[in-house]
């Protein structure tokens, strides 16, 4: 791809980059969220059209013209969002939209055949190919994601952040099949915030910024710190920034909280000015830990106390009005409402700042949504704004913000720096800081360890359902966390 | 705290459109049956606008109770029968051999219509059950209640009773007075318009509809707004019942079949999405003006049933297919 430039309205997304991705070899695509890497991948797979440039497969110039287009001559698409049908079966999956057929006639064995072989090739032939996908793990789905996309038999494969949702083991799976695909010649074009992982999975990288190539090499020649500074066009010296603060009264115990059917057994205590993290494989009961927490999920056994009272039961309701808040994992689907105005995103949870007797001041909640914006340096239009205009990490900073201006005292972030560029990561990692710092305590649930590893006072590991006590962050290596979430207790 | 600077809102041209465009369908709508010049002379007179107006008024109620539903994620079809069954509530109480008094009947009427609305909103709310499946049943239930209230008949009370003056048309060719009715909605609309822009409950229907997942973290009790939503929206039903009553003079058990058809229509062609989150009181409005407009004028046309029926069916298709090209515009 070559001089390739977009425009949406006003906005130019793409203003003059240039890409080039070599047979069998695993290419990186760095950026920020909003430099133009979903734009240009998705010019490549024909969702968009290209306002100038050119692109060639194979030195033939090529022009998709829509998905279906772009599949047929090479390109296959895996999105950060996985787009299996969860009713439907493993092997209707990866046939859907390419079954073999007779007049119309379902071919049923060579169905299950070529599904058989391609996940067979993947090395995940355990995967049941009659179970339905809604009983799948997260790291199984895109597995049969993958077996989908090679029915095509793709040459070039591009992979949107695909280890976002990923534990450390499934991310190794991932790149054991990356590593295949690429000895079998297929391209892979590998999107991640990740960075050490596109170091270690990628021979080449391509940084874009702002709509613009910024650089392009060899991965073994290049730094970590270089990448970073061709990124954020800054030095990011410190993405970790430590805010020296105090731990007071513990503010929130839990003893033995058990969900159904997760967790099974939750201990800890939570204090004043203390970011607790917890680590663990996906799967492993933390975010039903934060939501029976919440009130949103039943809790079945166990006790927890809110600053030394006796809150079992609770609704959400209750526990905001306890001090207490929730970032849901899954923005886009539970944490926002993606077509209302980021103002009414922002003050869901606490109208009585902007309004009176039930009446809400648009004035008012406009000022207030205002100061926010600019206080969590989010990029947006105005108040107004529809929330699903923004990127990933702007929408992340209304999410927080929304705990903020209710002025919750207890915070349990469910993997909030998840999808979202490094800049974003970084202020949100002061914000945690700054928070710990006055006084507010922080329950950090995260799958990628060197974060919680630079943020937290304490951190705890789940394994099946079961937390680990709470031990400082000091003492715990990427290593020993890894090998607790894995259940290898030294 | 520094002073905040607040930008003004912006005003884009597809910001303007999902304002002006149910006002323009409307004008297009008018025009259309103003071309013809024989039609003209009676289509655009005062007293046709204000025989269009008092046929708006049931519809239009409707569409305010339906406006508030919809944009929370539901759905009502159960509309037509407890404007029925309202009806014959109201009828039934004017029959007695000692009637209650006008606003006895009138709240007992309108309670009729919150009653069902908060059994469908218990129910929506209490089973977790789809609005679609419970007020697909209360259609049947509240349409039976009717009917075995009115012993499977029309009540008939005494005709100069007050509750028929609300829908009468005092002197006819002339626009004013219009009825009370009219005016009633417009009232209506104001508050509801308010309720729903303006109040904290509002912008919880807003949630609700727009992500009920978000809307539960928000700490949001949205069982208990659904209920409330629903019970309020019955209450609306049950004013369209009395509407209904006044305009036939009678309690008629079969009368409003298929009126949520046409209620749902007229909040869809305002501009409501039946996926939840949008839509706008002022726009339901026009919607129920826009389908009184589409009947009347073909009538006036000389146009068969059937031909008015195709042209409604069309307009409901068109409004939203031009709704929905706007929005991929906009995107």
């Amino acid at each position: 791809m070559s001089g390739v430039q977009k425009s949406f309205g006003a906005t130019r997304a793409l203003k003059n980059v240039s890409f080039a991705v070599a047979p069998g070899e695993v290419h990186a695509l760095i950026g920020e969220n909003g430099a133009g890497k979903s734009t240009l991948m998705k010019i490549l797979s024909g969702a968009y059209r290209a306002d100038a440039g050119t692109i060639e497969i194979d030195g033939r110039p090529f022009i998709p013209e829509n998905p279906h287009h772009a599949r047929r001559c090479g390109i296959a698409m895996i999105y950060q969002e996985l787009t299996l049908a969860p009713h439907l079966s493993v092997e209707e999956n990866i046939l859907l939209g390419a079954e073999p057929a007779t007049l119309g006639w379902l071919n049923r064995s060579k169905r299950r055949a070529i599904a058989r072989c391609a996940l067979d090739e993947l090395h995940s032939g355990d995967i049941s190919l009659t179970a339905l996908v809604s009983t799948l793990s997260v790291a199984q789905k895109q597995i049969v994601e993958i077996a989908r996309a090679l029915i095509s038999e793709p040459k070039v494969l591009v992979m949107d952040e695909p280890t976002s949702s990923l534990t450390q083991v499934d991310t190794e799976n991932l790149f054991a099949v990356i590593k295949r695909l690429c000895e079998r010649g297929v391209s892979v074009v590998y999107i991640s915030h990740f960075l050490e992982e596109c170091q270690r999975i990628a021979q080449r990288y391509t940084v874009l910024r702002d709509g613009e190539s910024m650089g392009a090499g060899a991965m073994e020649e290049v730094k970590l710190g270089d990448i970073i500074r061709l990124m954020v066009g800054r030095e990011m010296s410190d993405i970790y920034p430590r805010t020296p603060h105090r731990l007071g009264a513990p503010v929130l115990e839990v003893k033995s909280l058990a969900g159904s059917p997760k967790p099974r057994a939750v201990s800890f205590s939570l204090r004043e000015g203390e970011i607790l993290g917890i680590a663990g494989l996906v799967g492993a009961g933390r975010t039903e830990t934060l939501r029976a927490l919440f009130g949103l999920d039943r809790i079945r056994d166990g006790v927890v106390l809110v600053s030394g009272r006796e809150r079992t039961h609770s609704s959400p309701a209750r526990r905001l009005d306890d001090g207490m808040g929730l970032l849901s994992e899954n923005r886009k689907e539970e944490g926002l409402m993606l077509n209302r105005s980021l103002a009414d995103n922002l003050t869901a949870t606490s109208y009585s700042p902007v309004a009176t007797i039930g009446f809400v001041s648009t004035r008012r909640q406009r000022e207030t949504a205002q100061a926010w914006i600019e206080k969590l340096q989010v990029r947006a239009r105005d108040t107004a704004q529809p929330i699903a205009e923004l990127s990933g990490g702007n929408q992340q900073k209304i999410a927080i913000g929304r705990l903020l201006h209710h002025d919750a005292k207890i915070f349990l972030l469910d993997e909030p720096t998840r999808g979202i560029d490094v800049g974003s990561k970084a202020q949100i990692y002061r914000l945690m800081g700054q928070l710990a710092a006055e006084g507010k305590s922080i329950v950090f649930v995260s799958s990628y360890l060197p974060e919680l590893l630079g943020v937290c006072d304490t951190i705890a590991v789940m394994h099946r359902g079961v937390l680990s006590e709470a031990r400082p962050a000091e003492e715990w290596t990427e290593h020993s966390v890894m090998a607790s979430a894995i259940g290898q207790m030294n | 705290m520094n002073k905040v600077e607040t930008p003004p809102a912006r005003f884009t041209f597809g910001k303007i459109l999902t304002v002006v465009g149910p006002f323009l369908g409307l004008l297009f709508v008018i025009g259309i049956f103003s071309i013809k010049p024989e039609v003209r002379e009676v289509f655009l007179t005062g007293g046709n606008f204000k025989i269009v107006l008092t046929q708006t008024v049931i519809v239009a109620i409707g569409a305010l109770g339906m406006t508030l539903i919809i944009v929370s994620g539901g759905i009502d079809l159960s509309v037509g029968s407890t404007v029925a069954l309202a009806s014959v509530v109201g009828a039934k109480l004017l029959s007695l051999p000692q009637p209650w008094s006008t606003p006895a009947v009138i709240a007992a009427t309108v309670l009729a219509g919150a009653a069902v609305g908060i059994v469908n909103g218990s129910l929506i709310a209490g089973l977790r059950m789809m609005p679609f499946i419970v007020t697909l049943g209360m259609m049947g239930v509240a349409r039976g209640a009717a009917k075995w209230l009115g012993e499977n008949q029309t009540v008939n009370y005494d005709e100069k009773a007050a509750v028929n003056t609300i829908m009468a048309l005092d002197e006819p060719y002339k626009f004013l007075p219009l009825p009370t009715g009219v005016w009633i909605v417009i009232g209506l609309a104001v508050v509801m318009a308010i309720v729903l822009r303006q109040t904290v409950f509002g912008r919880y229907v807003f949630a609700i509809g727009s992500n009920e997942a978000t809307a539960r973290l928000c700490g949001i009790r949205v069982q208990l707004q659904k209920v409330i939503i629903y019970t309020l929206a019955g209450l609306l039903f049950g004013a369209a019942g009395l509407m209904q009553l006044s305009r036939l003079t009678q309690g008629d058990p079969t009368v409003a079949i298929g009126l949520e058809l046409d209620i749902i229509a007229a909040v869809v062609i305002g501009g409501a999405s039946l996926s939840g989150g949008t839509g706008s009181i002022l726009g339901s409005m026009i919607g129920a003006v826009i389908m009184a407009v589409l009947r009347n004028g073909s009538n006036q046309m000389g146009w068969p049933t059937y031909m008015q029926e195709i042209i409604i069916g069309v307009v409901i298709v068109l409004a939203v297919a031009l709704d929905k090209f706007r929005q991929s515009k906009q995107a």
